[in-house]
């Protein structure tokens, strides 16, 4: 037996232990997604309000929040108090109500104070599924261009938005300046 | 016999664990039915992430569920169908990671693995044997008492 072949098993080890520690760290939840760096689908879905039908070009122009929400989503009651904050702030952001009744999410909205300027009504889910939608609230990040940028899984509360997403939409706001 | 009956008792409450959603779709044939339950099984679902989307019970399964009924009824191909869903999910729900350089370890690494540990085994019992050839088979007079004088000990 060579004297290096005594190491072998304190090298693996040593390499296990780095892969279990990295494991603990890491939310297996989250997903990395796929539809980041492509362009938002293509759709034709009414809004809440059932006034107009809304397509992808209503959503181009301007980098904005896309938000993915639903009254039945415990989690998006805890989110809405920021998106308003944020909408004071003047950040723009569309709503997807995803697999909810239309007369439940107006309540929710005279209710809770509306942060959306537009809501898009996806009664079905067809939009959520072309997103890879699995689950609320989930927001995506687009730009001007109406590609998608990123993607949080999860409710956007003040931390997340100071640590995560509020340097990301500066980058696209400040991008779309000519 | 008691060990039968055991393994049977075991067999028959597993019975009742593999059991999958229900829904009710009606296939054009046989063949189309037995499609969908293979695309099902070999799709994850991204929300409940150890079952495949033909076990889980979650709404976002069930709307998987169906909309691979409804790709399958216009006539798509397997890989158009798996193609749809890691479009939008990502490679995690493929439960059959495509062969590509990323996940090469994960198809070859376990062969690998096995394959290190035979070679392993055969390089040491070849060393055994070589070194068993070379230790002298007989005792000397010396020895021979010492070792009777160990087992006269052990049994008086």
């Amino acid at each position: 037996m060579k004297r290096w072949m005594l190491a072998i098993p304190l090298l693996l080890f040593l390499g296990t232990a780095v892969f279990l520690y990295r494991g603990l760290y890491l939310d297996p939840s989250e997903l990395p997604s796929a539809m980041i760096g492509k362009p938002f689908p293509e759709f034709s879905l009414p809004t809440v309000q059932a006034n107009r039908t809304l397509s992808r070009a209503d959503l181009l122009g301007k980098p904005a929040l896309v938000n993915v929400w639903g009254t039945w989503c415990v989690a998006c009651r805890v989110e809405h108090p920021v998106l308003n904050k944020l909408a004071q702030q003047g950040v723009l952001i569309y709503g997807i109500n995803y697999k909810d009744e239309d007369a439940a999410a107006e309540k929710w909205l005279t209710e809770f104070h509306n942060p959306y300027t537009l809501n898009i009504a996806d009664a079905q889910g067809t939009l959520g599924l072309n997103l890879g939608v699995y689950g609320a609230p989930e927001t995506f990040l687009i730009d001007a261009k109406g590609v998608i940028r990123y993607k949080h899984v999860g409710v956007i509360d003040d931390v997340v938005w100071r640590e995560q997403l509020a340097h990301l939409y500066q980058g696209l706001v400040d991008e779309a300046k000519p | 016999m008691k060990r039968w009956l055991a393994a049977m008792l075991l067999g028959l409450s597993l019975a009742g664990v593999a059991q999958a959603a229900i829904d009710t779709y009606q296939f054009a044939n046989e063949a189309e039915r037995v499609r969908f339950r293979t695309l099902t099984q070999e799709l994850r679902c991204p929300k409940c992430q150890n079952q495949d989307i033909a076990d889980s019970n979650a709404p976002i399964a069930a709307d998987l569920r169906r909309e691979i009924f409804r790709m399958l009824g216009e006539g798509k191909s397997d890989p158009q169908i798996i193609e749809f869903m890691v479009d939008r999910y990502g490679d995690f729900v493929r439960y059959k990671p495509a062969l590509s350089s990323r996940t090469a370890l994960l198809w070859f690494g376990p062969a690998a693995l096995l394959l290190g540990g035979v070679v392993m085994i055969l390089l040491i019992v070849r060393r055994r044997r070589l070194a068993g050839a070379n230790t002298p088979q007989d005792l000397s007079e010396a020895e021979r008492a010492r070792l009777a004088q160990l087992l006269d000990k052990e049994h008086p």
